[in-house]
């Protein structure tokens, strides 16, 4: 096992406003590790509409999801925030002396004396095709990530999908496979113009085959997997596959956090409008993810709900210490912190 | 103003009443119409509002543009009149439209 990660708050989700707590919580001297299932911070500004413009942040009449999480990153950086991406939580536990211990799927330990969920809708899992029985061969020969190339040596590979990943995995696996297939439902594909001509390349050459369609069936037993039937504008055909690969982008799911002990209303977490604490004191949800009477989800409301939030949490961590409500404008120990005086 | 039906999986029919400007899957969430999740909220970025447009309107609808075709393929049991309903703006044209809600939305 890893070292333990000891720290005032770990903050599970790194969207616009887990990004934001970070900025309260360090004008009070609380220091933040945040995990996100991403490989970037962002949450959906980054994953759902990075190009896409935002209207309704307070002095921005118009700002994109990416130029958001840029802002906010420049921003919290003078309070060196910790970031763990590419992980999920998996565990979320008290501790006898009322501190918690966090575990990720990557299995890192932290423990944290505040937890704040900030998990937007849930984290960002891959997309199962609405194929029959699919779930039977998943982790044995359908996966929806490349973790170890090995697994796919000498293999007879699916890939179905028409994005980046698709594409980028067909270039990276068709020199172990022994046969490599791309089914796409169109012949038009939304990734990089130079994978696109050299995955066509290797279909000219021989060592790729494309098929038009969309995988209708699979067969075999056990979990493993022999053929997979794809439907195509002309019928069903069937082609022997003992690794699929499906790249359908990713949606959002609960995920743990339904296992946390916290009471939950239809997939959201009540929390009380003065903390923003959840059932659980210690543990406060802010964001999308949270419910309380007149919740509005948007990123606006989240910023205020992290303002409110801190001060509670600071109670948490530093108890009995006085606590001194300040502006950044005119108090010249936030600024100090801020590294602006 | 136009009147545009949306047509369930199991066959019932919603009348809207829908303003021009607005989207066909602004009228099927403020109509409440069950099997449109328009998860994100509109910005083309996730194919839960996937309909089919019924076979007589295919050519006043028309074809999706790029950005929407590259996010159809996210969607479940597309089809050749496959549309997201978020990038079906209404127009007087479209008046007495009839859409198709797929079984599921992906």
């Amino acid at each position: 096992m890893s070292e333990i990660i000891k720290t005032d708050v770990v903050i599970i989700g790194a969207g616009p406003v887990g990004l934001f707590a970070v900025f309260e919580l360090g004008l009070y001297d609380l220091k933040c590790h945040l995990i996100d299932i991403l490989d970037r911070p962002g949450g959906q500004c980054a994953e759902l509409y990075p190009e896409k413009p935002i209207y309704d942040i307070p002095a921005w009449p118009i700002i994109s999801g990416h130029d958001l999480t840029e802002k906010l990153m420049e921003q919290i950086k003078p309070f060196a925030p910790q970031f763990h991406f590419d992980r999920m939580v998996t565990k979320l536990e008290r501790q006898p002396d009322g501190s918690f211990h966090v575990e990720t799927d990557e299995g890192e330990v932290f423990e944290a004396k505040v937890v704040v969920i900030a998990a937007g809708g849930g984290s960002f899992q891959p997309k199962r095709p609405p194929v029959p029985g699919i779930e039977a061969y998943e982790g044995k020969s359908v996966f929806y990530s490349v973790r170890r190339m090995e697994e796919f040596r000498d293999q007879d590979i699916l890939i179905a999908g028409g994005g980046d990943s698709a594409l980028d995995w067909a270039l990276n696996l068709q020199p172990i496979a022994r046969s490599l297939t791309v089914v796409h439902r169109r012949a038009e594909f939304r990734a990089a113009p130079d994978s696109v001509k050299k995955m066509f390349e290797l279909v000219d050459s021989g060592s790729v085959r494309f098929e038009l369609g969309q995988v209708s069936g699979l067969k075999g037993g056990d979990g493993q997997l022999t053929h997979a039937t794809i439907k195509g504008a002309e019928g069903e055909i069937d082609i022997q596959v003992t690794r699929l690969l499906p790249f359908f982008g990713l949606t959002m799911k609960l995920g743990p956090i339904a296992d946390w002990g916290l009471n939950l209303h239809e997939n959201l977490i009540p929390v009380s409008v003065e903390t923003f604490e959840t059932s659980e004191s210690g543990i406060f949800a802010i964001g999308d993810i949270n419910t309380y009477p007149g919740k509005l989800k948007l990123i606006l409301s989240g910023f205020h709900e992290a303002a409110l939030m801190t001060q509670a949490a600071k109670r948490i961590v530093s108890p009995g210490e006085r606590i001194i409500f300040q502006y950044t404008t005119s108090s010249t120990s936030l600024q100090k912190k801020l590294g602006v005086d | 103003m136009a009147k545009i039906t949306f047509v369930t999986h199991d066959g019932a029919r919603i009348d809207t009443n829908a303003e021009n400007g607005s989207t066909v899957m602004e009228n099927a969430i403020r109509n409440a119409v069950p099997g449109i999740d328009a998860e994100c909220g509109g910005a083309c970025a996730c194919a839960t509002c996937h309909v089919y447009v019924d076979e007589e309107w295919t050519a006043t609808t028309g074809e999706p543009e790029a950005m929407e075709e590259d996010m159809l393929d996210f969607a479940y049991d597309v089809r050749p009149n496959s549309r997201l309903s978020c990038q079906i703006r209404v127009s007087d044209d479209l008046d007495g439209l009839v859409v198709h809600v797929p079984e599921r939305q992906a």
